[in-house]
């Protein structure tokens, strides 16, 4: 027989776990299109063009910033979950 | 005694946090830890545009020194001569391809930094490493691995002497 508290806690336990899973494949995501951009930035910078360099630290430094916001989003949740 | 009697209720121990002894509890950390690993990677990244960044500003701001690489008249045509501009490091090559014209570039193939010539034969700079051939009128890759121009070295003429005064990357 399982006790709620037992039944509860599983079910905090999967949502955090899919919310992670969730952030985890995000991050993947924008970390391979940051990846392309610094490729992009770089080619550019090494072929003269030097107008593409400003933009490209802006995007990547957008893209770090969601990356991090949602890993401490995903923290927050988990402490959240384990309070309950 | 287990570990979580020594704990007050309501508080967890870092160390619990990271090591949880729940085998459930396991997949969450790894993921957790990946996503970190993950971030400070994007972190590396944001750092790598960064200095694209200040190097293209500092390219932007730099000022070149003026030098006299040559006396046009010690040149006949199709001869070359190779200089350093603008650090004694960076070796460029000159060439008189007419009579009135002068043309100088960075002698580093853009390929993989090997040092071209100038073939009086096809009037090209020709990289031996990997094939590679480059206009002596404009720089442009004609053919081979090298997906960008040659640096152009800007001459003046003042006299009889040819005054190197910037550097013209690629696509500048």
């Amino acid at each position: 027989m399982i006790s709620d508290y037992d039944k509860n806690r599983r079910r905090n336990r999967q949502r955090a776990l899919t919310i992670t899973t969730f952030a985890l494949s995000l991050i993947a995501i924008l970390l391979i299109v940051q990846m392309w951009l610094l490729t992009a930035t770089l080619e550019a910078f090494l072929g003269g063009d030097h107008d593409a360099s400003l933009p490209g630290a802006i995007i990547s430094g957008l893209i770090f910033f969601s990356c991090a916001a949602m890993y401490l989003f995903v923290l927050r949740t988990e402490r959240k979950d384990k309070r309950q | 005694m287990t570990p979580t009697d020594s704990e007050p209720k309501g508080e967890t121990n870092l160390w619990s946090e990271e090591f949880p002894i729940e085998a459930g509890e396991e997949s969450l950390v790894t993921r957790r830890q990946l996503s970190k690993f993950l971030v400070l990677t994007s972190l590396g990244m944001f750092a790598g545009n960064l200095w694209i960044l200040v190097q293209s500003l500092m390219r932007k701001m730099s000022v070149y020194p003026e030098q006299v690489v040559a006396n046009a008249s010690e040149l006949a045509v199709g001869e070359v001569k190779l200089f350093t501009y603008p650090e004694p490091k960076d070796i460029c090559i000159l060439i008189r391809t007419t009579a009135d014209n002068f043309v100088a570039y960075s002698q580093k193939c853009t390929h993989l930094s090997c040092p071209v010539y100038y073939s009086s034969k096809t009037k090209n700079l020709e990289c031996p490493c990997h094939q590679g051939a480059f206009s002596a009128q404009t720089g442009d890759v004609l053919y081979g691995p090298p997906k960008r121009p040659l640096p152009k070295i800007e001459l003046e003429r003042r006299g009889d002497e040819l005054v190197a005064t910037a550097v013209k990357a690629g696509l500048e």
